[in-house]
């Protein structure tokens, strides 16, 4: 038990501190942060309960009023903004990323950790973003989803690196990737 | 890579009347009217809306009213977007209610958070979360939680600016993403030391329950 806590405010701590990365801006102007690979990586690592656990510790602290997003962002008014759909899909994300890693054990764990993250951290959270930005921007979701495209590349390069990292951690440290080792 | 200093909270250091208020009546009041504010779909009514909660920022003075607007800063993407998509579709009225709507929804819920102390939210938390005890979820563990991430942030970010130092001292190319492996380690190694020393002073069983 003390292990788990342990574990879920360390990776939301680790979330926080992934966001004080600067940003990396993409070839066509797109910056990407971090910050998002922390959620994909909670899910890889970590597991679907502890990995959603994790991610849902780090936004609560968020609206409380910490500033832990990237770019020093934080408060109540970041989940009434038009990108909160993103924020409240971020724990579904990490949780559906952290599933597939435990129940898929047929491939590869860099494959299955970077699919893993594309259908969480990507299809999912999406999903949620795309929502979000369409009821605040009364726009449909086809014309939102529209929106979202510029950061899709992002992403998926975030998405491989979150395979590749799970990966390496699995091969240097076995124990150490929870989603595939026995309950602690 | 150079990692940026966390700030400790967002409640402005002005004190206003507000702040004495109770953080459950001004959550309350913020979802009632974020609610509401979805509901108007006049420009102009809008506009008076807006124009009102910059008053409010306006009350405590100078200071306030900057950090408030620094705040809405972020929005400047989604209304440069949401801008020249009704100026294209000619529907200017919609564009700006659209707006003028995000701008007030997410200056309200600024205004709550600059004015609610970080102590008084987590007593809000441990009250909404106290029917959630019948599942299993005991609230000293989640203060205990949120304790243990606000003050591990920066040891996390002190730790990383340090492994980022020594990539720095020994390759002339950008650490990149490849640093993030040994970082993680790092905290999964800290999460280790943490579960133990929570253990040795009695664990969770030594936590008194309110």
């Amino acid at each position: 038990m003390e292990k788990n806590v342990a574990l879920i405010a360390l990776f939301a701590a680790l979330i926080a501190a992934l966001g004080l990365i600067p940003k990396v801006t993409l070839g066509f102007g797109v910056p990407i942060t971090a910050q998002s690979l922390g959620v994909m990586l909670c899910g890889t690592i970590l597991g679907s309960k502890r990995g959603g656990l994790a991610v849902l510790l780090f936004l609560l602290i968020v609206a409380i009023g910490v500033p832990l997003l990237s770019g020093g962002r934080g408060g109540l008014g970041v989940f009434a903004s038009p990108s909160a759909g993103f924020l409240i899909g971020w724990p579904v994300a990490a949780f559906v990323t952290g599933l597939i890693v435990e129940k898929w054990r047929g491939a590869p764990l860099m494959i299955v950790a970077g699919i893993a993250s594309v259908i969480g951290g990507i299809v999912v959270m999406y999903a949620f973003g795309i929502v979000g930005m369409s009821i605040a921007l009364e726009k449909s979701l086809i014309e939102a989803a529209g929106l979202t495209t510029a950061f899709i590349p992002g992403d998926l390069l975030k998405a491989g690196i979150a395979g590749m990292l799970t990966a390496a951690l699995a091969k240097a440290r076995p124990a150490s990737v929870l989603s595939r080792a026995d309950a602690v | 890579m150079n990692w940026g200093d966390p700030m400790i909270s967002l409640t402005s250091p002005t004190k206003t009347k507000a702040h004495g208020w109770p953080a459950g009546a001004k959550l309350a009041a913020l979802c009632v009217s974020t609610v509401a504010l979805f509901y108007v779909q006049n420009a102009a009514i809008h506009a008076v809306i807006f124009v009102g909660i910059l008053t409010l920022y306006a009350l405590p003075g100078r200071a306030f009213f900057m950090a408030g607007l620094r705040a809405l800063r972020l929005l400047w993407p989604f209304i440069v977007v949401v801008a020249i998509w009704h100026l294209w579709t000619g529907e200017v009225a919609l564009g700006a209610a659209v707006i003028l709507r995000m701008m007030s929804a997410v200056a309200l819920a600024n205004l709550v958070t600059m004015t609610t102390l970080l102590s008084d939210m987590i007593d809000v938390v441990r009250t909404i979360t106290r029917p959630l005890t019948r599942f299993g979820l005991r609230p000293n563990i989640l203060e205990l939680a949120i304790a243990l991430v606000i003050r591990l942030t920066p040891v996390l970010v002190e730790k990383g600016s340090l492994l980022s130092q020594s990539w720095r001292a020994r390759s002339c190319r950008p650490s990149g993403w490849r640093i993030i492996l040994p970082f993680t380690v790092l905290a999964l190694d800290d999460a280790d030391q943490v579960a133990e020393a929570l253990r040795a002073r009695g664990g969770f069983d030594a936590l008194k329950e309110n």
